[in-house]
């Protein structure tokens, strides 16, 4: 099977690489591009660890080939924080305790980030049907769901 | 100088900072078992058993041995045979020697260049199998009838006339039962069954190993202790412990679950003979099919009270399947299952059987939540019964301190009654309930364990400080363990760094599980912090030029401990640090030891629940949660765990289950048809943390992780009856179940 050469935007910055074509942009970010932030939970699109965006829309990124990313945006966990400033909701997580071991962090962080950038003043229900993709096991969610309140307040006052 | 036994003002303990990898963790920077490479690394992937049981008659690995790309190939033929027998059903787990036990047991692995020529090659690979007859339920393993998973390895303990499917057998329990039923003024009998489910850990298993033909190697992996994974592999590929060094990597949740070897000793095998590291990482689906879920139970519970709500005598007989090797879980559940009630006459009687699923390991409290879901079930059904208040029953029959336990001990200071007394009290418990709701409590219990921890605590010339432990941090603990460091040695919080280290870097830590790592790695750095700070004074007094004795530590300063000792300005902590070189040397405490003394934790659940008459379907709308901590070190991660277990019982109760086909094999191994809760399936969940010291510990410290997910399970089943007026003595109570229920009622 023939490479495919892929040109793509990662967090703003232009990277080149080559994948196979089965081959998925979760792989290709963690294995080519040495971006572990992205986590691989199941590999089937039921858990949410693995969550970036693509030109803006959040995806799981083992359910996207790689080949897709070419001439696209990928946003991930690494691109959140502007250099040593933490984004408002990374610091929300860490001031509310919202994660234990931390496994599904870096995809609900991005899929906050895109809820809040859709919807800056959500409810509580619409926090949890939009995190409904997301799957933490370890805090049962409630430090999550006040972590991102308490982030969109902050960012609604910024 | 001496130190007082207890203390009670705190600085530092019960704040709650950030915690120490917390940057890591949010910016995706932490590492965890798949995500470090090495140079020239291998991709591995194993071979899985299609069938429930069968014999393998033949494996032929020749094909995938010349593929292009392939560089190891390895079956049980690859490894020795261990005569530990505990270390050889480890290892016949990890790769099946002459049968397979279970769909999905590991056959053949293969090391390859890159993961599409591994999986290649295990098409490559051809299997003969000789299909055996299998067994997947416990009541059925039981019968006398039942196809043999294995044969011989029943427990002296069992008595005669069992299938020899039935491994371990326990009693335990004291005072005359048919007295006590003779005077009960109603009885109730019910029987019980709970399906097997897994603990759900995000993250799947992962090992990079590294091992030369000198039989030294390096590795990497998510574990719940490094010094088992290390003592196992060893013994496993037969090399000496002090020449494998295994590095924590950050963990993605283990519940239990991580605190054995799965796949470890097979990517060791795979390196040592391949000549080059190796990363194996599990699929989702092979988390399911194997690794270790939880026992699966039947179970009858027998219950005489008076009209007053008095238990006069209480039996369980519980059976429990752990899978295809023996396990003691059983003994567990039965220990537990009374453990609340304070009664003169109570028995309880385990089994385990063995039947054609993974071999089981721990989850979260193992073999309690099974075992209180019936007991709590019974209660309730009576306190319907009878026309009494549930809070006020349990209350009447609770466990306090002296109450000589179903189990045996006799308990010392525990939580029970304060934290009913809080149910009670709480405006939760009064709320009005709206349609279709009912509210349910269940009390829960565990034991809580001690151990063997290693602590240094190394004094940095700049006044900062490093505690080095052996602990995997899943929930929080680094940050525990560094505030009872600064509090112990009155710094600020920020001065202290913990780091969880390699096998090489520090003694033995038993693994990270029974809720000890607070208790127990917190009590070594305790005493740790007290080496160092005896150390200290000791320096000052040299300095000084007085006896070491007439030097005391106060709010982090040596001084001299009265009047008569002198008259000196106190030295800090980073005073007597700056001058340690002139001083003798580098300073540093150590602890070392085995602890007991855990002190046991109990727990009461509150939750209401809708149930929809159309569907059957439930939701939880209101959950509270009580328990005694003994003393919360950092409440958030204390608050943390209480949920967390919450939601994975909620998850036991309602929807989580193995679900076998008739064929043996499991119809659900993955997050789509195995559904945990997610967020929106969930009310916030509440929390009260009562602090009854436990008396084994100078903070009063008792574990907290496992507790939490005990009650769940009866608090939903009894929510549900009181408001669908339906009992369900089968989970998950999914919706199916539940519409049955309703319609059978009418
Ligand atoms: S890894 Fe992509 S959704 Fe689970
Ligand atoms: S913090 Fe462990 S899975 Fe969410």
């Amino acid at each position: 099977m023939k490479s495919i050469p892929v040109s793509t935007t990662v967090n703003g910055d232009a990277v080149d690489f080559v994948c196979a074509p089965g081959e998925t942009l979760l792989d290709a970010l963690r294995n080519r591009l040495s971006l572990t932030g992205a986590k691989e939970g199941c590999g089937t699109g039921d858990c949410g660890a693995c969550s970036v965006t693509l030109n803006g829309r959040l995806v799981c990124s083992c359910l996207v080939l790689a080949a897709e990313a070419e001439g696209a945006e990928v946003g991930t966990v690494e691109g959140m924080a502007d250099h040593d400033k933490l984004h408002v909701l990374q610091q929300s997580f860490l001031d509310h305790a919202a994660l234990q071991c931390g496994i599904c962090t870096p995809g609900i962080l991005v899929a906050s980030k895109a809820l809040l950038e859709e919807n800056p003043e959500p409810t509580d229900e619409e926090v949890r049907y939009w995190l409904a993709g997301n799957l933490c096991r370890c805090t049962g969610y409630d430090k999550i769901v006040r972590a991102v309140q308490d982030a969109a307040a902050k960012m609604r006052s910024a | 100088m001496a130190f007082d036994e207890t203390k009670h003002d705190y600085k530092v303990i019960g704040t709650r900072p950030v915690r120490p990898d917390g940057i890591d963790k949010v910016t995706g920077r932490a590492l965890y078992g798949a995500d470090l490479s090495a140079p020239g690394m291998l991709t591995a992937a194993i071979l899985r058993s299609p069938h429930a049981h069968a014999k393998i008659v033949k494996i032929d690995t020749s094909k995938a041995e010349a593929m292009a790309g392939v560089k190891a190939v390895v079956t049980s033929r690859d490894f020795g045979l261990p005569e530990d027998q505990d270390l050889r059903d480890t290892q016949d787990n990890c790769m099946a020697r002459d049968k397979v036990l279970y769909d999905g047991h590991a056959v053949a692995a293969v090391a390859a260049i890159n993961a599409q020529v591994a999986k290649a090659a295990l098409k490559a690979i051809e299997v003969e199998y000789e299909k055996l007859p299998h067994v997947i339920d416990v009541d059925d393993a039981m019968k006398g009838d039942a196809p043999l998973v294995l044969e011989g390895r029943a427990l002296e303990t069992v008595p005669e006339g069992w299938s020899q499917n039935v491994t371990n057998y326990c009693e335990f329990g004291h005072g005359d039962l048919d007295d006590g039923f003779a005077r009960a003024d109603l009885i109730v009998e019910r029987s019980f069954k709970t399906g097997a489910t897994h603990q759900g850990y995000i993250e799947p298993h992962a090992c990079l190993a590294s091992m030369g033909p000198d039989g030294r190697g390096e590795l990497w992996c998510c574990t719940q202790g490094q010094y088992m994974v290390r003592e196992v592999c060893a013994g496993i590929m037969e090399i000496e412990a002090s020449q494998l060094k295994v590095t924590p990597s950050e963990i993605g949740g283990g519940f239990g679950g991580k605190t054995t070897v799965f796949i470890e000793p097979v990517a060791l095998a795979l390196s040592r003979k391949a000549g080059r590291p190796v990363k194996l990482v599990m699929t989702r689906e092979e988390v399911f099919r194997a690794s270790g879920p939880t026992i699966h139970s039947s179970t009858d519970v027998k219950i005489g009270m008076t009209k007053d709500g008095t238990i006069t005598a209480a039996r369980a007989d519980l059976r429990y399947s752990g899978g295809c090797y023996p396990n003691g879980t059983c003994e567990m559940g039965a220990q537990a299952a009374f453990a609340p009630y304070d009664l003169k006459a109570v028995r309880t009687y385990g089994w385990n059987a063995l039947t054609n699923r993974p071999k089981e390991i721990s989850y979260r409290a193992p073999g309690a939540p099974t075992a209180i879901y019936a007991v709590e079930s019974v209660v309730d059904e009576m306190c319907q019964k009878l026309g009494l208040d549930p809070v006020d029953v349990r209350l009447k029959n609770a466990a306090d301190k002296g109450t000589k336990s179903s189990y045996g001990v006799t308990f010392e200071d525990i939580g029970l009654k304060a934290t009913l007394e809080a149910a009670k009290a709480h405006p939760h418990y009064t709320a009005p309930l709206g349609p279709n709701q009912g509210r349910g409590l269940s009390c829960g219990f565990w034991f809580n364990f001690g151990g063997n921890a290693s602590v240094t605590l190394s004094v940095n010339t700049d006044g900062t400080v490093n505690v080095t432990e052996g602990n995997p941090d899943i929930g929080g603990s680094r940050a525990s363990i560094s505030m009872i460091a600064a509090e112990e040695l009155g710094i600020g919080y920020d001065r202290v760094r913990t780091i969880v280290a390699d096998t090489t870097s520090i003694g033995h830590s038993d693994t990270t599980d029974g809720s000890r790592v607070t208790f127990t790695v917190g009590l070594a750095t305790i005493k740790a912090a007290r080496d160092a700070k005896t150390k200290m004074c000791a320096r000052a007094a040299a300095l000084w030029g007085i006896d070491p004795e007439a030097v005391e530590w106060v709010d982090g300063a040596a001084q001299p401990s009265g009047p008569n000792a002198g008259k000196f300005p106190p030295m800090s902590l980073a005073e007597i640090a700056a001058v340690s070189f002139q001083t003798g040397g580098p300073i540093a405490g150590h602890h070392e030891s085995n602890a007991d003394g855990a002190g046991v934790s109990f727990g009461v659940h509150l939750c209401d629940i809708e149930v929809d008459p159309e569907t059957g379907a439930s939701k939880v709308v209101r959950y509270t949660v009580f328990q005694d901590a003994g003393k919360a070190i950092h409440p958030d991660y204390v608050e943390g765990q209480l949920q967390g277990g919450a939601v994975q019982g909620i998850g036991w109760a309602l929807n989580e289950e193995y679900i076998y086909g008739e064929d043996g094999i499991l119809q659900n191994p993955g997050f789509l048809d195995y559904r945990v809760p997610v967020a929106s399936d969930l009310p916030p969940i509440d929390t009260v943390i009562l602090e009854v010291p436990n008396p084994g510990h100078p903070y009063g410290v008792r574990g907290v992780g496992e507790t939490s997910i005990v009650p769940p399970l009866a608090a939903i089943a009894n929510a549900m009856s009181r408001g669908a007026g339906v009992r369900l003595t089968q989970l998950p109570m999914s919706p199916p179940r539940v519409l049955s229920a309703l319609m059978a009622k009418g």
